[in-house]
């Protein structure tokens, strides 16, 4: 995010000379701001002026990477505070944590590996594992992380407060740019030392924003870079306060030193449920990794939602393309059922009609990426919008019959779509969880 | 490090639910909304000086399409509306009641007008918090019936919904007349919004009485609309917009159990885990998350849900510093 006129301003000599062509400083920083003049235009700008100047030209939170291939994952890079504003970009990556010498933790791996899920077209899934050591003693943590590695390849975070620990694990699985957890005040050198010896991304826990931006600082001097943020906050209300100020540190003030991506953990001494709802506020609420303990898909589901949803970018709903589409193998005497190009009520129905293992057709009509009763009331999804879609699809010649079914919600259109069309149209039930029985109950009928 | 707030300008206005005896009424409690001067549990901020309040949803006729899972803990009270408000306060400890006469609409029973108006005396004489009374969604029946509500709950300062833009003139009229607060429900749309609230204030309604309804998409069924159109009424709130400067309501329990997410048994969708934890969880995110836009009253329906927001909202408000 670029610069203010002001915050410009402030870097430049005062003058006043007229020497870049603008009367004043004032003058020149804005027109800088707006990006229609070059800093080079004004020959007495300081070198550590330019230097500042230059360095917002550059994200405001450093874009970091865990991971290597297909399954790597992206952190930061945000632009905005409100997801209104644009959109937020790269989502909260969720981190499942296995722990050292829980007997459990290999087979859970297999579990975690599980956790993929298609919501609206999507695949979506639980992107790391948070590996935790707990024996203090290098071989046994490291024979670990290689025996989990072995079994996933998801993203790795190492997690230990010993150099040691870490610098065998990094032995083993270094080259799949596992993230470091965590560099402190009494560890700085070393860990950034082992970040820099295996290229990987460290993570900085401080006691809290300040704290947190003075090691982060110290450890961008030491010449590491791909940096995430741990504030280590007591509640959960300091967490939702420690993830704001950074944001806003890093969007509004160009603060450096909190300018990179966050992680935060939920609260091992509460609930599983309440932990569920902990990680949610988190993903709303700017971390860029969540890591939790939780590996059940009832919980795991629900957070995969919250994500999808808060990361859909405002602008562009998600749409299909209108057309006739085919579910199963569908013959001239099959079912066709018509609907909207929102993405969202596309893929309920369609997940319907083939859970009814009876083969359909499918006709989605143009409604600019809203949902059945949005376009309705839009005026999108009419007699008229459907007639076109049925004749510009051929629809007509795929069939024996000339039947239609609509959905439940706007039953009012059937009188006037039938005229319009010359379609016999029957009305299907409201919910896309009645197309089954619906649609069975038609066969039966028609047999 | 610079510090670094926000200096807003406006202010939530502070909306009192409900009226004790010595206001007129017959609560053993009120509920008091908004009044915060900065975004969601910012305290650092500005003053949150209310918790959001968290109601339970009474229907007045059976609720046979709910999944089991919804029904066990009313097993019980299911076809008893002063029953089953009274178990929401009691065992269950809601902070209000939304009573929803959905039984007079034409598609689930067509019931009379004044039977609406018994059910909500049978409902405030079973409990002692504040009520919120929810019309139908048919126009007409809830213009015949929630003018008979209002006067049957005269005394009771309750909330009562919804006035639309199409539709507000009955309602703000009969809530005026018996001194209850109003709903104003809008569809996902911020213009509308702030439309509906002035055409209810230029009725002579002030508009410190008005709740919002932004209208609620669940989780993965369009709480992102929902969600953003909540953030940038409250961030109109704080710039000092009058009209926006409302407290708002969110009906998550209706929305988010009508989810195939919420319904589905283990049985059918093994990958999705036990539907015991799975559906109040998504009415819990759901609620938990539009938290976190701006909601100061939300509707619930699984006792456990109410339980775990409330203990988020705990969470949130306790002394972190
Ligand atoms: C999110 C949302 C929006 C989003 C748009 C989302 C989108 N991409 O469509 C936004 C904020 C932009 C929006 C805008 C509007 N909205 Co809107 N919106 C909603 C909301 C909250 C959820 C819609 C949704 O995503 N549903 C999920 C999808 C999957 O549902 P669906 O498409 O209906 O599909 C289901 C069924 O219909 C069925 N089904 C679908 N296809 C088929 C096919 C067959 C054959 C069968 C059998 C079944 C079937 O299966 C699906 C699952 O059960 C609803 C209220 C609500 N809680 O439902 C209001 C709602 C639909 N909106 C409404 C309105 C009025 C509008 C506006 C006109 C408001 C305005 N004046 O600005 C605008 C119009 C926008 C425009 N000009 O294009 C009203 C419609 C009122 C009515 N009954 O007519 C609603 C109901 C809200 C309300 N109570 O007032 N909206
Ligand atoms: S040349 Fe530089 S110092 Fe002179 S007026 Fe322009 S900005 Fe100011």
């Amino acid at each position: 995010m670029a610069l203010t006129g002001l915050d410009i301003y402030k870097l430049l000599p005062k003058t006043n000379c007229g020497d870049c062509g603008s009367p004043t400083c004032l003058a020149f920083a804005m027109k800088l701001a707006s990006k229609q003049t070059s800093l080079d235009e004004c020959p007495h700008v300081s070198d550590e002026a330019r230097a500042k100047l230059g360095s917002a030209a550059q994200p405001p939170i450093r874009l970091v990477t865990i991971g290597t291939g297909d399954r790597k994952v992206e952190l930061g890079n945000e632009t905005v505070l409100f997801r209104h504003e644009e959109t937020f970009y790269h989502q909260t990556a969720l981190a499942i944590r296995l722990k050292e010498d829980d007997p459990e933790s290999e087979s859970r791996v297999e579990d975690i590996n599980k956790l993929r899920f298609v919501r609206v077209g999507e695949d979506i899934s639980v992107d790391l594992v948070a590996l935790t050591e707990e024996s203090g003693d290098p071989e046994k943590y490291s024979a670990f992380v290689e025996r989990c590695r072995a079994n996933t390849n998801l993203a790795l975070i190492l997690v230990s407060g010993s150099p040691d620990c870490l610098k065998a694990a990094l032995e083993k699985a270094g080259d799949t740019r596992p993230l470091i957890y965590a560099a402190t005040a009494g560890n700085l050198e070393e860990m950034a030392g082992l970040a820099r010896q295996y290229s990987c991304p460290l993570a900085v826990r401080g006691k809290g924003p300040e704290e947190t931006a003075r090691l982060a600082d110290r450890i961008k001097e030491i010449g590491v870079e791909d940096l995430v943020l741990d504030t280590s906050p007591a509640s959960l209300r300091d967490e939702l306060t420690d993830q704001v100020i950074i944001r806003r540190q890093a969007l509004k003030r160009h603060f450096r030193p909190l300018g990179y991506p966050t992680i935060a953990f939920t609260d091992p001494n509460t609930d599983k449920f309440s932990r569920a709802l902990e990680a949610s506020v988190f993903i709303a609420k700017y971390a860029a990794i969540v890591v939790t303990d939780l590996s059940e898909p009832e919980y795991i589901l629900p957070l995969l939602t919250t994500r999808q949803n808060i990361y859909t970018d405002p602008q562009k709903p998600i749409q299909m393309e209108p057309k006739l589409y085919e579910v199963g193998n569908p013959d001239r005497s099959s079912p066709l059922l018509v609907t909207t190009n929102f993405s969202l009520t596309y893929f309920t129905v369609e997940g319907e009609v083939e859970a009814s293992r009876i083969p359909a057709y499918l006709l989605i009509v143009d409604t600019e990426g809203t949902s059945v009763l949005t376009a309705w009331a839009a005026d999108k999804f009419n007699a008229e919008t459907i007639t076109r879609a049925l004749d510009e699809s051929g629809v007509v010649e795929k069939l024996d019959h000339k039947n239609l079914v609509l959905p439940g919600y706007v039953a009012v259109l059937s009188g006037k779509l039938e005229d319009e069309s010359g379609w016999k149209v029957l009305v299907g039930p409201k919910e896309a969880s009645g197309i089954p029985k619906f649609l069975k109950a038609m066969k039966k009928r028609s047999a | 490090m610079e510090e670094i707030k926000e200096k807003w300008t406006g202010a939530v206005n502070t909306v009192t639910v409900g009226a004790t005896e010595k206001e007129g009424g017959t609560r053993k409690s009120t509920v008091t909304i908004g009044g915060e001067t900065t975004l969601p549990f910012l305290h650092f901020e500005g003053s949150i000086p209310y918790r959001p309040a968290l109601a339970l949803d009474v229907l007045d006729n059976l609720p046979e399409e709910w999944p089991e899972v919804l029904k066990e803990p009313y097993r019980d009270v299911l076809d008893n509306p002063a029953q089953w408000a009274a178990l929401c306060e009691e065992k269950y400890g809601a902070d209000m009641i939304c009573l929803r006469l959905k039984s007079l609409h034409p598609d689930w029973g067509d019931t009379a007008p004044e039977r609406a108006a018994e059910t909500v005396q049978a409902v405030l004489e079973a409990t002692t918090i504040p009520l919120i009374i929810w019309g139908c969604d048919d126009p007409e029946k809830d213009n015949l019936a929630l003018p008979l509500c209002a006067q049957a709950a005269a005394g009771e300062n309750c909330l009562i919904g919804f006035a639309t833009e199409d539709n507000y003139k009955t309602l703000a009229v009969a809530c005026l007349a018996d001194h209850h607060k109003i709903v104003a429900q809008s569809p996902i749309d911020i213009n509308i919004a702030k439309q509906v609230n002035i055409l209810i204030s230029e009725m002579g309604y002030k508009p410190e009485d008005i709740v919002i309804d932004p209208n609620t998409g669940a989780l993965g069924y369009g709480i992102e609309y929902t969600y953003s159109i909540m953030e940038r009424i409250r961030l109109a709130a704080l710039d000092g917009d009058r009209m926006m400067a409302m407290p708002i309501i969110c009906d998550v329990g209706f929305d988010s159990w009508r989810t195939k997410e919420a319904k589905a048994l283990k049985e059918q969708f093994p990958g999705w885990g036990d539907e015991g934890v799975r559906g109040p969880l998504w009415e819990a995110m759901t609620a938990v998350l539009l938290l976190q836009a701006g909601g100061d009253i939300v509707n619930l329906r699984h006792p456990m849900a109410l339980e775990k927001v409330r203990k988020q909202i705990d969470a949130l408000m306790g002394n972190g510093e």
